[in-house]
């Protein structure tokens, strides 16, 4: 069976796996279908709390970026499992003593307000639709490239997918099919990355490989190979930076804190059965986080030494047919511009914006690029994301292991936006009608609302994967930015600041969001041209913005509720009670 | 019975203020603003800084978790607030 076949198979049955899973596990309740009836184990929890996390971008993106950015896809790494910690020792524990469905339940009871609790329903579902475009998306691309599906039908078919077990599973469905996806996405991770480590250092476990020797005789370890070929070439060293130590500090910040803010993976910690179970559960998804996240930057590592490596210098029509099957799909395009037939590679864009190709193909086979070229002496233009997905040809790796890569890449995509579905239409359901508008729905009512509005989400998620809007890309990393900002700096003072009130929280959400909202969209739309760190506010990028936006939220929240009424005697005793981790409410058995 | 409520949390509050101490030392304080002078020592073929960044922290994270667990496991028992006893109760259903 060749490359292809055998994905079509890993693909079936990788869904077919997850489809069983799901009818399985059908919710009948709402407190199934919103938090799989808080009675899932610690580890079970852990390994879905991984899937849901790690989304298309940790899977597919992230290595290819470290691969480009060295040092500087630090932020990435410390910024995306930092914020575990963060989670289990100030939010997880007390959100699950609190016991309700939602994080705009907390809110809404903690701030004793309707206002309070939609302000949180608006930013939920600003911050959870922006990231779930990016990953329907993401389906769109994996089907495309390895199925050769057009990214509709592929887009489609991920959609069909999701429904199943969101819909019909809820919290309960989603959460036994992200155990299933998480051994997916981690054995797809691990496998081509230990290949690639013993084909470069002979040792089998990545973390040690990238600061083991080269075995190719130089006496060099990778990191100082990497440095060494790097800097030849005219690029930065791979060990350092190119970043603002304050830019990289803000953004690592902002992911921090932004991680600990966002919904879908708060709510996770509402599906344990006790207080110490939501502890132990973020303990469980870190190291299972850590397993990939670790392994990355030998990836990263890895890949760009052997791209470099493999085309550098070397003659087109000698060059590995990876590089030339990416060419065709146009993640790769190389302007001949000093006429020699070899491909140089060097600091630099080759040429202005993504490669457009001319109908010929020039007479050694390569495809004729019509952009205008730069002034710079490199050649190549590659997409970044294409790292992962072509490290195991890159590497010469057998057939299966492509196969396992796509179908490890659609867990991860499939895994977050089933996660994120859920909350969006968990909000709807339960914050806004339930809570708001529409009291007097019966359980049965409301578990058919949250049904109809996760197939409302599901088809404006796919609309926005098949056709996404210019910007849905570039605003998916800002999701945490406006998390960080807006609901992280309210759930945190909730529970340690007994003084905070309804006015401050208010007031200290929406002035996060909407600071973090207008400097992301005044760089990114309203003046692209001036989105460098010249024009930036104390040199920090829109990426990391939430930080300040966070700092501005803390601030006025705690000078406003000083000056106006405390919380009511009711609150105070509820914030007293989800301090102490004994008598939580009894959860339901599987 | 009354339980002291308030020494707990003040006990909460110390352990949270040392871990989150460490946290901030390793990765903002050796991954970020130290990092180049650490990348002066050489670390099992990799420059420190740049390992910590990259590698360490991470490792660090992960057992700063466990630590809490356990740390906090003590201090419920110790201050009669540990949910133990909720868990026996389900076992009866299970």
């Amino acid at each position: 069976m060749d490359a292809q076949g055998l994905t079509y198979l890993f693909v079936a049955l990788s869904f077919g796996l997850y489809i069983g899973i799901a009818i399985w596990s059908r919710a009948g309740s709402t407190n199934e279908f919103y938090v799989a009836g808080g009675g899932v184990h610690p580890i079970a929890n852990g390994m879905a709390t991984a899937a849901d996390w790690m989304s298309a971008a940790s899977f597919i993106s992230m290595a290819g970026i470290i691969a480009f950015m060295g040092y500087d896809g630090t932020v990435y790494l410390m910024g995306w499992t930092g914020g575990y910690v963060i989670l289990a020792l100030l939010l997880a524990p007390y959100l699950r003593k609190f016991g309700q469905f939602t994080v705009p339940d907390f809110i809404g009871t903690r701030y004793y307000s309707t206002t309070a609790r939609v302000v949180a329903v608006i930013c939920l579902i600003l911050i959870s639709f922006t990231y779930v475009a990016g990953q329907m998306r993401g389906v769109g691309i994996v089907f495309s490239q390895f199925l050769n599906i057009p990214i509709f039908w592929g887009v489609i078919v991920g959609m069909a997918i999701v429904f199943m077990y969101a819909v019909l599973g809820g919290m309960k469905g989603i959460t036994y099919t992200q155990v299933a996806q998480y051994c997916v996405l981690i054995f797809a991770y691990l496998v081509p990355a230990i290949f690639i480590s013993m084909l470069i250092t002979g040792i089998p476990i990545p973390q040690l490989g990238l600061g083991a020797q080269v075995i190719d005789g130089s006496g060099l370890s990778v990191l100082d190979k990497l440095d060494q070929t790097l800097t030849e070439l005219g690029f930065a060293a791979y060990t350092q930076g190119a970043k603002s130590t304050i830019d990289v500090f803000a953004i690592t910040m902002a992911l921090m804190i932004g991680t600990a803010g966002l919904p879908h993976v708060i709510v996770r910690f509402f599906t344990v059965p006790k207080v110490s179970d939501a502890r132990k559960s973020a303990g469980y998804a870190l190291i299972f986080i850590a397993l990939l996240y670790t392994t990355a930057p030998a990836v990263g590592a890895f890949a760009r030494l052997n791209f470099v490596d493999t085309i550098h210098n070397t003659q087109y029509s000698d060059v590995a047919s990876w590089f030339k099957s990416w060419e065709d799909i146009g993640l790769i395009g190389w302007e001949d511009k000093n006429q020699d037939g070899r491909i140089q590679y060097h600091p630099g864009a080759p040429f202005e914006g993504k490669p457009s190709f001319g109908p010929e193909r020039r007479p050694d086979g390569s495809r004729d690029v019509l952009n205008t070229p730069t002034a710079s002496d490199n050649e190549v233009y590659v997409d970044r994301d294409i790292m992962v997905l072509a490290n195991p040809e890159i590497a010469a790796l057998p057939d299966w292991v492509i196969a396992l890569v796509a179908a490890g890449s659609l867990a991860a995509a499939l895994s977050t936006a089933a996660g994120l579905l859920l909350v969006i239409s968990t909000s709807v359901s339960h914050d806004l009608l339930k809570k708001t508008f529409a009291r007097g729905l019966t359980d049965k009512q409301e578990l058919f609302a949250a049904r109809l509005a996760a197939v409302t989400a599901i088809g404006i998620a796919g609309y926005l994967g098949i056709d996404p809007p210019g910007f849905v890309a570039q605003v998916v990393a800002f999701a945490f930015g406006l998390a960080a900002a807006s609901l992280f700096p309210a759930i945190l003072l909730g529970i340690f600041d007994k003084r905070m009130n309804r006015e401050g929280a208010i007031v200290g959400m929406l002035a996060g969001l909407i600071f973090s909202l207008i400097y992301i969209a005044y760089f990114k739309f309203v003046s692209p041209e001036t989105n460098h760190a010249d024009y930036w506010l104390f040199g920090i990028s829109p990426e990391g913005i939430g930080t300040v936006g966070a700092v501005i939220n803390f601030t006025l929240a705690m000078v406003i509720s000083r000056c106006t009424a405390p919380a009511p005697v009711s609150v105070l005793a509820m914030v007293d009670n989800i301090r102490i981790p004994s008598g939580v409410n009894r959860p339901q058995d599987h | 019975m009354k339980q002291d409520t308030q020494g707990y949390w003040k006990a909460n509050l110390r352990i949270l203020g040392a871990l989150l101490s460490i946290w901030f030392i390793v990765s903002f304080g050796f991954g970020i603003l130290l990092v180049d002078e650490l990348n002066q020592i050489p670390f099992f073929g990799f420059k420190l800084g740049f390992w910590w960044a990259q590698q360490g922290a991470i490792y660090v994270f992960v057992a700063l978790i466990f630590v809490y667990i356990h740390l906090m496991q003590k201090l419920d028992r110790r201050y009669g607030v540990s949910d133990d006893d909720d868990a026996e109760a389900n076992q009866e259903d299970s």
